[in-house]
């Protein structure tokens, strides 16, 4: 571990985590109930609890550049037993978000792929069109042999629909456009 | 009785076993489903880890629709869609100027009024006499544990469903169709959800020990409510099965299926022929 030095403590990212969590996460005082009710936390470089910590300290580089952030797999498990009512699962949304503005390389590439594919499609489609979603994540991630037998069978089990359908594209693009330009002022 | 109903993009592909299973129960049971029209992506986890405003507009845009019908409540079967819903609808009702600028975003006046209901609600709730004297097949040898993942109950402040670390709605329904019903310690555990396609490695630890668990009470089947659930449970066992040296083939239903048989539906009437896992030697068993 890094030594601690004064200019590791961003306070201007503490707030910004502390605003979009909703509830003050200075409340938590470590019990780890988080982190031990946490389904993925053998995965992680650091654990729910110690992201908490880090945030309230505005260690931002520690934070963002971390896996937990991406890992977590908002199951809510967290939030659901903190005796403190900090929304964890909003702080690991609230790291992604900020590491997305940041422009810094997400700390598991595949899933911050996967969310921009997965929300290009239903922008495109207005409903989520499935066999597009996967080509388009094989492309991006170059893990183009992965799961090709089980697309094959879901295919013959008529479970992925090969042709997409068109809903409410223009609205869609049209809110997709607004939340833009309202949240490139706001975060 | 008659509910709108909003399917989500699952149920229209990965998962439609759980869109003609609960079509054919409803239909029995006397349950008219109507789909909404033009209904959009919820966003699902995607658009929450992405941007807070996306996330409320989505399903927003849904109820509104459903509004504008004068239509007071709305059927979301899928577990993800039902919590994307239920949080916009809570986030709402907290903050009357994010209702505005939400309006603003969808260009829709919309009053956040819609009811959403889950189907284990409507069949739990008034329904259990009806069920009970509409069971047409002894299923009192079918053993099933009801795993109900994580976002039907989680967070309970804004599901307000069931109890959310112990669950039981799905058992009551399934035992008021004589299925003879097991208790285990998985209920609510996380299935890995949206990483089967990204970091499946782990979602594959996740789902050998819900399988182990199944297995060690004497499940003969797993009944879910969440399309997400399903395809890991289902889709990936055999590969779990790989990793872990195990020989699990353990069927994955969704409860809507076991309730249909339960109901006298023939198995192809419910999809039961389209998983992954055959269901095949677990169906001999009961015809």
């Amino acid at each position: 571990m890094e030594e601690l030095s004064h200019n590791m403590f961003d306070w201007d990212f503490a707030n910004k985590v502390q605003k979009m969590a909703g509830n003050s996460i200075n409340l938590c005082f470590q019990c780890k109930k988080c982190t031990s009710g946490c389904p993925i936390v053998f995965q992680m470089d650091y654990s729910p609890a110690q992201i908490i910590y880090a945030a309230r300290l505005g260690m931002k580089d520690l934070v963002l550049n971390s896996n937990t952030i991406w890992l977590c797999a908002s199951c809510e498990t967290c939030t659901t037993r903190c005796p403190q009512d900090v929304d964890i699962a909003k702080v690991m949304d609230a790291g992604r978000i900020l590491a997305r503005k940041e422009k810094l390389r997400a700390g598991v590439r595949e899933i911050a792929i996967f969310n921009k594919t997965f929300l290009q499609n239903i922008r495109i489609f207005g409903r989520l069109y499935e066999a597009g979603l996967t080509v388009f994540l094989k492309l991006r991630t170059g893990e183009i042999k992965k799961d090709l037998d089980l697309g094959i069978t879901m295919l013959k089990k008529g479970k992925l629909k090969l042709f997409p359908s068109f809903t409410r594209v223009f609205e869609i693009n049209r809110m997709f456009s607004r939340i833009k330009k309202l949240e490139h002022k706001r975060i | 009785m008659k509910y709108p109903y909003y399917p989500g993009c699952s149920l229209h592909s990965t998962a439609r076993e759980y869109d003609i299973s609960l079509k054919a129960v409803s239909d029995t049971l006397g349950i008219e489903l109507k789909e909404i029209k033009k209904w959009i992506c919820c966003g699902a986890s995607a658009a929450h880890q992405t941007s807070s405003l996306l996330a409320i507009a989505l399903p927003a845009k849904n109820l509104a629709e459903v509004e504008k019908e004068n239509i007071e409540e709305v059927l979301v079967p899928c577990a993800a869609c039902f919590a994307r819903f239920k949080n916009a609808k809570y986030q709402l009702d907290k903050d009357p100027e994010l209702l505005k600028e939400i309006n603003d975003i969808i260009s829709q006046t919309f009053e956040n009024k819609v009811k959403i209901l889950h189907p284990l609600e409507i069949l739990s709730n008034g329904m259990s006499t009806k069920i009970k004297q509409s069971v047409k097949k002894d299923l009192s040898g079918f053993k099933v544990v009801c795993y109900y993942g994580c976002l039907l109950t989680r967070p309970p402040k804004i599901m307000q469903f069931d109890t959310c670390e112990y669950p039981v709605s799905m058992d009551e329904i399934l035992k008021n169709a004589g299925v003879h019903v097991l208790d285990w310690s998985f209920k609510t555990s996380c299935c890995g959800a949206a990483l089967s396609l990204t970091k499946t490695e782990i979602i594959l630890k996740l789902i050998d020990d819900i399988f182990e668990n199944a297995k060690a009470v004497g499940a003969d089947a797993i009944a879910v409510a969440c399309p997400l659930c399903h395809s890991n449970l289902d889709m990936r066992q055999q590969e779990a099965n790989k990793l872990f040296n195990r020989n699990h083939t353990i069927p994955i239903m969704y409860f809507t299926q076991v309730l249909g048989l339960a109901l006298g539906l023939k198995p192809y009437e419910l999809s039961l022929n389209t998983h992954l896992i055959e269901t095949d030697e677990l169906l001999s068993k009961i015809y």
